[in-house]
């Protein structure tokens, strides 16, 4: 008898008999519902009553600052607010540029930072464990001490510019100035999360068979027409995963975005995220905010949709 | 037997002090809670509540948050009607939504039973933190920390010799504290990039900061300065032509300026906190920052004593500062309110309040303030009293969250970002406040 057979029969045993005698009596259907139950519930609670009940407000003129004052009901106004307003759209140009530059960077370091360390050489597993090390840290740990390398005078990155560029470490603002500080953050986040991208390229670039190369070999293809025609085609499921994950990430990037610039320069760097933040928790405008959630919330959930649809298409192929 | 008699004797004293207890141990029990912002007057306060728990055996629990967060954290906190605070020292400007939304407890009947004058304390203070509606006699707090905008700079830099010379020789006038905007402009580019002790150093510290309410709070002091008032005196909230009338585009102009030409590299997104480290560290000649910190500034070994002056907010047009300070309020979600408001008639007294200012909270009290004495305290003193004759705050109104987050935007649009000009900053800001208070009804 195997060990889990002999798990399950002893957990039988130690079942008390009413108990037993209960669950014999329901249906295997009725068993998953038991089991699916307390989860469901959970995420009726946190997951599907917020999302009814916001968009129940975001046809409201509720404020959460103000309890007593009356509900009144604002039809499509906040929505149409909230699409006509040129600050959300600025929100969204910032926005696009930061995920569209962020999964590029990421995508194409994260790839070749995996076929490098796919290869076997001498200290594998330390430079492995060392690329992985800015994914480990906390988004506020790292918005602090790029704060810091950051700083114009005691900057380490402005003297790094400096001694490549000759350029006086004091003489450009990376959070500062308004065409560098949306680079700042795209930087920032690339360095943090290329690591992620990595890992998920070397699970794709391990998961290809070695025959398979074995066979290219057999008939005399070329590295470049092996890495066209067998790595890239096979990982591509797995680089297609990753840009998924990191833009919906990126899409509502907050905490790093708001310790490095709070959205400035004025608000060069005011993404989505922190413009709903102002609007729900500073300004108080619950419904307006709501309208605005449920806008964004489409908006990724649309996009995610096409994107898996695009996804199941490459890995079917 | 001994054992016998032992046992005896100690249920004898639990009992006897079974019922003697609830008297004693029903204070002693009791422990409040008071919200504030984590700074140097906070742990002033905390020396003096020792007083307070001395005297009525009720203990003392602070609640300090970082100025950055604190409006986020203790108006989420009240909203959510939470019990963490029994008193709170709440920012001035949320008075108005804390009032209209019963966060804070009326203390009008209070006053009258415990005997507390409102005429006791600076007019300036009352009126700014304790009424709602403004200026009406309904009090929602007790003035508990006076402060205003004001400035600090280096006295031992300003002393110099040489400097003097080169400073007279290029303005014709002595190189000291600025009396107007104009020569504060002046002594800041002087300094800029300068040499002094064999150090790089810059102009000044301003307040730049995006998040919370830093930009608003520096450019209106030479707003104020330029005259500006937001709204029309005889027509509230009528705002065009006054709050983008010509002083204060001109004034929002000049402060640009400054920023651009006198503030160290990097002073994008600064504060309170970036100014004083910017000053503690020699970086910097002059710095704008509240009075609250000027009793930890003069007390610097670095900095502190013959190396630091104070000077008032200079004046352009009128003499004017930006109010800075706090009332304390009682929470109306507090289940210890009557302990609460012992604390509140405990802290009103004259005594306590000299003491306050003693261990460096600044006391609205005029058993302080008038004092003879006064001005002679501190260094700053002088400078406190000038600064809260002609103190002048950011809307207090129930939507001062929605109104502070489109200036800080606006002005840091044009400030830092470089957006537009100033007429077109402050054109929007109406706009952005025109509907506002159309939202709010207090506009057609």
């Amino acid at each position: 008898m195997d060990a889990p057979t002999q798990i399950a029969q002893r957990l039988a045993q130690a079942t008390p008999a009413p108990l037993r005698q209960r669950v014999r009596g329901l249906s295997d259907r009725a068993i998953a519902w038991l089991f699916i139950g307390p989860t469901m519930a959970l995420l009726l609670a946190i997951n599907i009553f917020p999302l009814i009940w916001t968009v129940w407000l975001s046809f409201t003129n509720y404020r959460a600052n103000r309890p007593n004052a009356e509900v009144m009901n604002r039809g499509i106004d906040n929505y149409v607010d909230v699409l006509t307003d040129p600050d959300i759209w600025a929100a969204m140009q910032a926005t696009a540029h930061f995920v569209f530059w962020t999964l590029l960077l990421q995508t194409l370091l994260g790839f070749a930072l995996a076929y490098l360390i796919d290869r076997k050489f001498r200290g594998h597993g330390f430079w492995t464990t060392v690329l992985l090390i800015p994914m480990m840290l906390s988004p506020a740990v790292v918005g602090n001490f790029w704060q810091f390398l950051y700083q114009p005078q005691i900057g380490l990155f402005n003297y790094a510019v400096s001694f490549v560029s000759g350029l006086p470490p004091s003489s450009f603002e990376m959070l500062g100035s308004v065409k560098l500080a949306p680079w700042a953050i795209v930087i920032v986040d690339t360095w943090m999360w290329t690591p992620y991208v990595m890992l998920i390229c070397l699970a794709g670039l391990r998961s290809i068979p070695d025959y398979i190369y074995e066979a290219a070999e057999v008939d005399r293809a070329s590295k470049w027409r092996q890495f066209w025609s067998i790595t890239l085609p096979m990982v591509l499921p797995f680089i297609m995963l990753a840009v998924l994950f990191r833009g919906i990430e990126n899409f509502k990037m907050f905490d790093m975005v708001n310790l490095l610039t709070s959205g400035g320069p004025g608000s060069t760097t005011e993404v989505a995220s922190i413009t709903l933040k102002r609007e729900a928790f500073e300004k108080w405008r619950t419904g307006y905010s709501s309208a605005f959630a449920i806008v964004l919330f489409v908006a990724v959930f649309g996009l995610a949709n096409i994107y898996v649809k695009a996804l199941n298409t490459v890995k079917n192929r | 037997m001994n054992l016998l008699l032992t046992v005896r004797h100690a249920l004898g004293a639990l009992a006897a002090a079974a019922v003697l207890a609830p008297a004693t141990t029903h204070a002693q029990d009791k422990t409040i809670t008071l919200c504030w912002a984590a700074w140097d007057p906070a742990n002033a306060l905390v020396e003096l509540s020792k007083d307070f728990t001395a005297k009525t055996k009720v203990k003392m629990k602070f609640e300090f948050v970082p100025w950055p967060n604190f409006a986020d954290r203790m108006l989420n906190e009240l909203n959510s009607k939470g019990k963490l605070c029994d008193l709170i020292i709440g920012d001035s400007q949320w008075i108005g939504g804390s009032a209209e939304n019963g966060h804070y407890v009326k203390l009008n009947e209070f006053f009258d039973k415990s005997g507390i004058k409102m005429s006791d304390f600076l007019p300036a203070t009352v009126y700014a933190y304790s009424t709602w509606p403004k200026g009406s006699p309904n009090y929602y707090a007790l003035p508990a920390m006076g402060d205003a905008l004001g400035w600090t700079y280096r006295r031992d830099w300003f002393a110099k010799p040489e400097l003097q010379a080169e400073f007279k020789k290029k303005h014709n006038r002595e190189l000291g504290p600025p009396k107007t905007w104009t020569e504060l402009k002046q002594v800041a580019e002087f300094f800029q990039g300068r040499q002094v002790d064999g150090k790089k150093v810059y102009g000044a510290a301003i307040f730049t900061e995006r998040g919370s309410e830093g930009i608003t709070m520096g450019a209106t002091a030479a707003m104020y300065a330029w005259g500006m008032t937001f709204d029309d005196p005889k027509k509230p909230y009528n705002m065009a032509g006054f709050t983008n009338g010509p002083a204060a585009v001109e004034a929002l102009e000049f402060y640009k300026s400054l920023y651009k030409c006198c503030t160290p590299p990097g002073y994008t997104n600064a504060y309170m906190q970036e100014g004083l480290d910017a000053f503690k560290s020699g970086q910097v000649a002059m710095q704008m920052n509240w009075f609250a910190f000027f009793p930890g500034l003069y007390k610097d070994e670095k900095v502190g004593g013959s190396k630091i002056g104070f000077f008032v907010n200079p004046r352009q047009k009128v003499a004017a500062s930006t109010l800075g300070g706090q009332g304390i309020s009682v929470v109306s979600y507090s289940p210890n309110k009557n302990e609460a408001l012992e604390y509140i008639k405990w802290f009103a007294q004259p005594d306590v309040q000299k003491k306050w200012y003693s261990l460096g909270g600044y006391s609205c009290h005029n058993a302080v303030l008038k004092d003879p004495g006064f001005a002679k305290t501190t260094p700053f003193a002088a400078d406190f009293l000038d600064a809260m004759g002609g103190v002048q705050d950011f809307w207090q109104e129930p939507a001062y969250a929605q109104l502070l987050l489109a200036m800080q935007k606006r002005v840091h649009d044009f400030v830092v970002a470089d957006k537009g000009t100033s007429k077109e900053a402050l054109d929007a800001l109406v706009a952005d406040w025109t509907k506002v208070f159309k939202e709010e009804g207090k506009l057609k």
